[in-house]
């Protein structure tokens, strides 16, 4: 008998981890639901257990492994009265998880030119840097929402803030979306900075009135007297397998309405300046990030005083031929798409808005002059998105000087599917941005 | 409710009133009776648009809170909310102005008569959509506790709104965060046109706090003495830091839940029934006889009353429109 232990997948967009610790040795007994490993991904650290019993014959990985693949054989298990043997080490793939985009391209594209003090980190610790720094600076910001403290937030955003700040500026709170951005919402008005975090935007929808008819709408109803100043974040958009009611974008749904702001960081130096800018905005900002875009490391100004503008977008890569307009996890997709345009003649030009409301029109409409040409990217639904939106106002601003259609791409207009082939049919692939801006150069 | 419960009730109250503090609840009373009849004579003529829920037979329940609030205490209540801002010492001719839809309203003429604040005044509002100011008290109380100060936010809602999910979402946080706020049913018996009975499951509404351990009186709110008793044994268990509290105000809208109600849902002779024997402001008016106040006095008061609600609405009709520029501003403040 010879069973290999793989790397376990410990969430739905987990790729690699970190093999930690060895919780057993090599001739070591086990049963069924004793403790092997454990495992750190960048969400948590969890434990394995043995579903076979046996002897542990042989350990493949050694502890304190980091970028271990899900599926990776890590131990084998024999018979109890084997004797430890040679294996083949054979590294299973997991067929349906995509290319994830290489940290050391974006590194490599100098994202921020100025500050030669910075740091190579995740998205991640971006967002949770920029809260602990505006949190020291300023008494009256804290955060809520749930499993922020100790859990350590839903996917470690909030990791150490409940240690540094205590429970009087980190609040877990019960899953009742509607009542607890209410009691935000009215801790603004109270005149405190309350950043709220939502364990994803797909469940925002609970609490839509009050983002809404509250947070957005009272300063204009009071004649300019109830400011609300307040942060909603949280992951939006697709994840991964999750299916339809745990996979949307709602960058439309908030873009639509006056009052708020939203913003829509890619990389750790917008994640860290456009929060901070957040945090620090006396509107509501709805502040929509990306899961998947968590684990992925840039470059990032170290210091405090970092911040990005809210309403000013980023040319990400200039270009003559073609327009890229896109943002969040799409800007990645869109430079991925401007390589390979690249090869074939294109010299492509992409935008990384950043903010969605206000949205930068003349970065968009001054690149759309020179280049003649758009295509825009998004996850969301096509109908009444964001594409539609910028499309809307190039046509108003820049019709002239177009030499064809502006062109969408964005996810299907179908709830998210959960079948791995059919999910990634559902959303836009690099592909897809690469083909749309062939086609637009093409026309003329 | 009949007809001398304040009697019996001022009687049996451990605490003092005093000829003032009882003339100026009366007139507080008296000023939102006459300054939503003269809301509704408006509405009638044309100058107030929209929506506009009176606050009439309802006075004592937010002069009674009102009369032991404390400086920085955060008040916030639904729609029906002009009388809730008169007894926070809001200007009746600002109140009336916005209800007209005019520049010196309180939100500019942006608001209308369901969305009117004033800061200064520690008044958050003026909600128009059922429930959602009751999460926002709580987060008012929040920002009280945070601030470390012995501040109450006095949330109102109705018994309409008491049925909302959100309500038991604030019931839950407030009560697992020790949150300084009162929560004031105001059982006005309809919610809307459907009554009590019809609408909420189970004897009390202020009943549904026990699942939250969340202290609730009953409370006649017809009767000012007995709302003020309830509120100042509120106001001193959450300003002790012990955390929310439930005052059910059992009262009484004499108008339609808007002025655009035929009120089809409950006959003619319910509210004259109670409007003879359980007026609020007849109640406290018998009280301050009973305490010497001449015919003359109440007299002066009378006029006095009549003469801000009269300049109100002169005022309120001859501010002028916003100007068009302000279509565009106060939708973000950068």
């Amino acid at each position: 008998m010879s069973i290999e232990i793989l790397m376990p997948a410990l969430s739905p967009t987990m790729e690699e981890g970190t093999l930690s610790k060895w919780l057993v040795s090599e001739g070591d007994i086990v049963n069924s639901g004793d403790l092997l490993a454990e495992i750190e991904t960048d969400k948590a650290t969890m434990e394995v257990e043995a579903v076979d019993e046996g002897k542990i014959g042989q350990i493949l990985i050694s502890e304190g492994t980091e970028g271990v693949k899900v599926n990776t054989p890590i131990a084998i298990l024999i018979g109890s009265n084997e004797a430890p043997h040679p294996t083949i080490k054979k590294i299973a793939e997991n067929p349906y998880i995509e290319k994830a985009i290489l940290p050391t391209k974006n590194k490599d594209k100098e994202i921020l030119k100025t500050d030669s003090n910075s740091s190579f980190i995740t998205v991640r610790e971006a967002l949770r840097n920029a809260m602990a720094e505006e949190m020291r600076d300023d008494n009256n910001v804290f955060i809520m929402g749930e499993e922020v403290a100790e859990y350590q937030g839903a996917y470690k955003v909030t990791q150490g803030l409940l240690d540094e700040f205590g429970d009087k500026r980190v609040y877990d709170t019960p899953i009742t979306e509607h009542g607890f951005t209410g009691v935000g919402i009215g801790a603004a008005f109270g005149n405190l900075k309350p950043i709220v975090e939502f364990m994803t935007f797909n469940f925002a929808m609970q609490a839509m009135d009050q983002i809404i008819n509250s947070a957005a709408k009272t300063l204009y109803m009071s004649g300019g007297q109830m400011g609300c100043p307040i942060v909603f974040r949280g992951p939006n958009g697709a994840a991964s397998r999750v299916g339809a009611q745990h996979s949307q974008c709602y960058a439309s749904w908030y873009a639509h309405c006056p009052g708020l702001k939203v913003v829509t960081p890619w990389s750790s130096a917008d994640a860290k300046g456009l929060l901070k800018s957040a945090i620090r905005d006396p509107d509501p900002v709805i502040f929509l990030e990306n899961e998947v875009m968590y684990g992925q490391s840039f470059d990032c100004p170290d210091g405090s005083d970092f911040t990005l503008p809210i309403g000013k977008a980023h040319i990400e890569k200039s270009g003559k031929d073609v327009t890229i307009i896109s943002f969040s996890i799409m800007v990645g997709k869109s430079l991925e798409a401007a390589e390979i345009l690249n090869d074939k003649g294109i010299d492509a030009e992409v935008i990384n808005l950043r903010s969605l409301r206000p949205l930068d029109t003349e970065t968009i409409i001054n690149s759309v002059k020179k280049t003649n040409r758009a295509v825009t990217c998004e996850e969301g639904f096509p109908f009444s998105g964001i594409g539609s939106e910028i499309s809307a106002v190039i046509n108003e601003n820049a019709f002239d000087w177009l030499d064809a259609p502006v062109t969408r791409v964005t996810g299907k207009d179908v709830p998210m599917p959960y079948a791995a082939n059919l999910e990634k049919l559902a959303l836009p692939q690099v592909d897809d941005i690469v083909n749309s801006c062939i086609n637009v150069c093409n026309k003329s | 409710m009949n007809k001398n419960t304040s009697k019996k009730s001022i009687v049996s109250s451990k605490n003092n009133y005093d000829l003032d503090l009882l003339q100026n609840m009366y007139k507080k009373m008296l000023l939102i009776r006459r300054f939503e009849e003269k809301a509704g004579q408006l509405y009638g003529m044309g100058k107030i648009g929209g929506f506009c829920h009176l606050y009439i037979g309802q006075e004592a329940v937010v002069v009674g809170i009102q009369s032991v609030q404390i400086e920085g205490d955060s008040v916030v209540t639904s729609y029906r909310d002009h009388g809730h801002m008169l007894a926070c010492d809001m200007d009746p001719k600002g109140v009336m102005a916005e209800l007209t839809g005019r520049e010196d309203g309180y939100s500019k003429g942006k608001g209308g008569s369901m969305h009117m604040f004033s800061r200064e005044k520690g008044f958050f509002g003026g909600h128009g959509i059922v429930a959602a100011q009751v999460p926002i008290g709580a987060g008012l109380a929040f920002a009280h506790k945070y601030n470390g100060n012995k501040n109450v936010a006095i949330t109102y809602f109705g018994d309409g709104a008491a049925n909302q999910g959100q309500v038991y979402e604030s019931y839950n946080i407030a009560a697992l965060w020790k949150l300084p706020v009162i929560f004031v049913i105001e059982n006005n018996k309809y919610g809307m046109g459907t009554s009590v009975n019809r609408s909420s499951a189970g004897d009390n509404l202020s009943d549904r706090g026990k699942a939250y351990g969340i202290v609730a009186d009953i409370v006649d709110g017809m009767d000012v003495i007995a709302v003020r008793d309830a509120a100042l044994k509120a106001m001193d268990y959450c300003r002790s830091g012990k955390g929310p509290y439930i005052l059910e105000m059992k009262t009484y809208r004499y108008r339609g839940h808007s002025m655009s109600d035929p009120a089809k849902y409950r006959t003619r002779d319910e509210v004259d029934e109670i409007r003879q024997n359980s007026d609020p402001i007849d109640n406290i008016k018998s009280i301050l006889v009973k305490f010497g106040l001449k015919d003359e006095s109440l007299k002066v008061i009378d006029t006095e009353i009549k003469s801000i609600v009269g300049n109100a609405a002169t005022f309120a009709q001859e501010s002028l429109e916003p100007s068009e520029a302000e279509l565009f501003t106060d939708i973000t403040i950068n």
